[in-house]
Formats: structure tokens, sequence, C-alpha cells
């Protein structure tokens, strides 16, 4: 896998988005912009099932007026996301904090998968009421959580602080995937 | 112009030499700044598209905005905090960029326009507006708050 990123990373369009002026100032900030739409009204939603904001709207309005706009959101956020992976693949593979936001984002979507495929096929029996039932809140919190910590690890990506290389824990090195070529041995 | 040795005494600052000085300081703060970015574009974004029609319709818009306005308040007031630190370490290189004064103008217009105008509009009844006003009033705040993000993220890539 570490030498199909290298393989990316030298790719025409991948030194191009690299190396242009704006085109990665503009992928990163619609991912920011983006992430305003899509991580804010996922925070609405969760807040709901929390019972702390839009008490007089049920829970299955929410979902149908407001989710749609966080599907949105999201396919602009994979989309440039995708294309920040893109743009400089072997690095940020090789990034723990990208590794910790790929696992992350993956308890995220689980979390969403439980919440609509167990907890909500229930809504009926709980839709108005304030706040939602136990199952409901933990995936509210979890969500909070979850997504906080994406934001953070996502924002970090950009810090070379763990970079394969750098003088640093094997263990930290060992979550990077580190190869052996890429590890100083004289910095060691 | 009076303004450069301010900055430049501001840039000296305890706080600016505390995160300059630090590996850590300004990503961790910026998270925090990125998470109040997250609240804000929500609560701002949920009232102004019911302003749009676009959801939550059959809910009166000056409940939705009434709910918000805590998380507006609490979240800018989380940014400002953050953002105080941010600027701080780099007063200088805000002087010199475009992309500063141009989101510190939008800030100022967009927290008068959200806290007058738009709180008067979005906190009427339905239809006491006719949906011109409200889809004007919309659009005004999503573009203001939209020049306060894209000067705020320029200003990373100046300097």
């Amino acid at each position: 896998m570490s030498s199909v990123m290298q393989w990316l990373s030298e790719t025409e369009w991948s030194i191009a988005l690299h190396e242009s002026q704006y085109a990665y100032a503009i992928l990163e900030s619609v991912h920011v912009w983006a992430l305003c739409l899509f991580v804010g009204f996922a925070v609405l939603l969760d807040l709901r099932l929390l019972g702390i904001v839009f008490r007089d709207v049920p829970v299955t309005h929410m979902i149908r007026r407001v989710l749609p706009w966080t599907k949105i959101g999201f396919a602009v956020m994979v989309l440039s996301g995708i294309l920040l992976f893109y743009a400089i693949p072997f690095r940020t593979y090789h990034n723990v904090f990208f590794r910790a936001k790929a696992i992350l984002l993956v308890l995220a979507g689980l979390n969403a998968f439980v919440f609509h495929n167990r907890t909500f096929r229930t809504v009926d029996a709980w839709d108005a009421v304030v706040p939602s039932p136990r199952s409901a809140r933990m995936a509210g919190i979890a969500s909070l959580v979850l997504w906080t910590l994406i934001v953070f690890s996502g924002r970090m990506i950009a810090y070379n602080w763990f970079d394969c290389g750098k003088r640093q824990p094997a263990l930290i090195s060992a979550i990077a995937g580190c190869t052996p070529e890429m590890i100083d041995p004289y910095s060691q | 112009m009076m303004l450069l040795p301010l900055f430049e005494r501001l840039e000296a600052s305890a706080i600016g030499e505390a995160v300059r000085g630090s590996l850590w300081l300004f990503p961790v703060v910026e998270a925090f700044h990125l998470m109040g970015l997250a609240v804000i574009g929500g609560a701002i974004l949920v009232v102004d598209f019911r302003l749009l029609g676009l959801t939550l319709r059959a809910h009166p818009v000056a409940r939705l905005a009434r709910d918000m306005q805590p998380w507006v308040v609490g979240s800018l007031v989380l940014m400002v905090l953050s953002g105080i630190p941010l600027f701080l370490s780099e007063a200088i290189k805000c002087y010199y960029s475009f992309a500063f004064w141009t989101k510190m103008t939008a800030l100022i217009g967009a927290v008068i326009f959200t806290f007058t105008l738009r709180r008067v509009v979005a906190g009427a009844p339905d239809g006491r507006f006719a949906p011109a006003w409200n889809r004007a009033v919309a659009v005004t705040s999503i573009g203001l708050w939209a020049t306060v993000g894209w000067g705020g993220r320029w200003i990373g890539f100046s300097g």
C-alpha cells in the first residue's frame, strides 16, 4: 500500500495539485466550509436527540429535513478530502493523525449505521419525546465526541511532528507504518 | 498610521510569545477555533436555511432562532477567545494581510447584522415579513459570515 501511495504521489495530477498556488488552498477552504454545514447540522441533530435544542421538532422531522443537508455537506467533504489526500498521498498515508482520523471516521460511520438501523426503527414510539431514549442519546453523545475528535485530528494532519524519519519512539513509527527506508538510522 | 506600533506591541505580548514559543499551542487553540466554527456554522445556517424555506418549514422560524441564540453567542465567544491568542502570535502578519482586514470588517458587519436586522426578521412571527425580505436577510447573513470564513482561512495562506 505504501508503494501505491508513492506511485500516486508521482502522478501528474497529484503533483499539479500539490504545487498549484491556489488549487490546494481552495480545496482546503472548501473542506473547512463544508465542515460548517456538515458538522454544524450534525451537531444540531445530536443536540435534538439529547433534548437540548428544537424540542418541539419531532425527531423524524429533523431527520427528514436536516439530514439531507448533512449528506450534501458530507459528500463535499469526502470529495474535497479525497482530493486533499491525493495531493499529498504518501505523506498523508503515513501520518499518525490521518490514521487516527480514518479510524474515527469508521467509528462515526458505525455509530450512525447502528442508530439508523436499530434505534431509529422504533422512533414512532419516541418521536416527540424529549429527550430521546437512552440508546438515541448515547448515539448523539458518541457522534458529538467522535466528530470533535475528527475535526481535531484533521487539523493536526498538517503538522509534521510525528513524520517518519523523525527521532521518535518506535511505537509511533509503527503506528505511522514507517518502512525501514523511511526511518533515518542516523537520527534515532 | 498609528496601528503598526500597536500591532507590534500586541505581537510582543506574553500570550503572543507563549503561543509562538510553543510547538503545540497554536494548533490546539486553532482546533478549538475550528470546533467553534462548526457550531456557529450550524446555528447560523439552520436559521438562514429556514428563512430561505430550505428546511424545517413546518416550524416557526422565531422558535428555531430562539433555540439557536445561545449557541450563536456561545460559539462566537469561543471563537473570539481562541482567535485572540492566534492573532497575538502573528499580529504583524495580520497587520499586512488583506485577508485579515477583510475578515475583521466582515466580522463586525456580520455580528451587527445578526444581532439587529436579522434578529428582528428571524424573530418575527411567520408571515410578518414577505418571503423576499426573509430571503434577502438570509443571503446577506450567509454572505457576511462566508466572508468572515473566507478571510479567516486565507490569513493562513498569506504572509
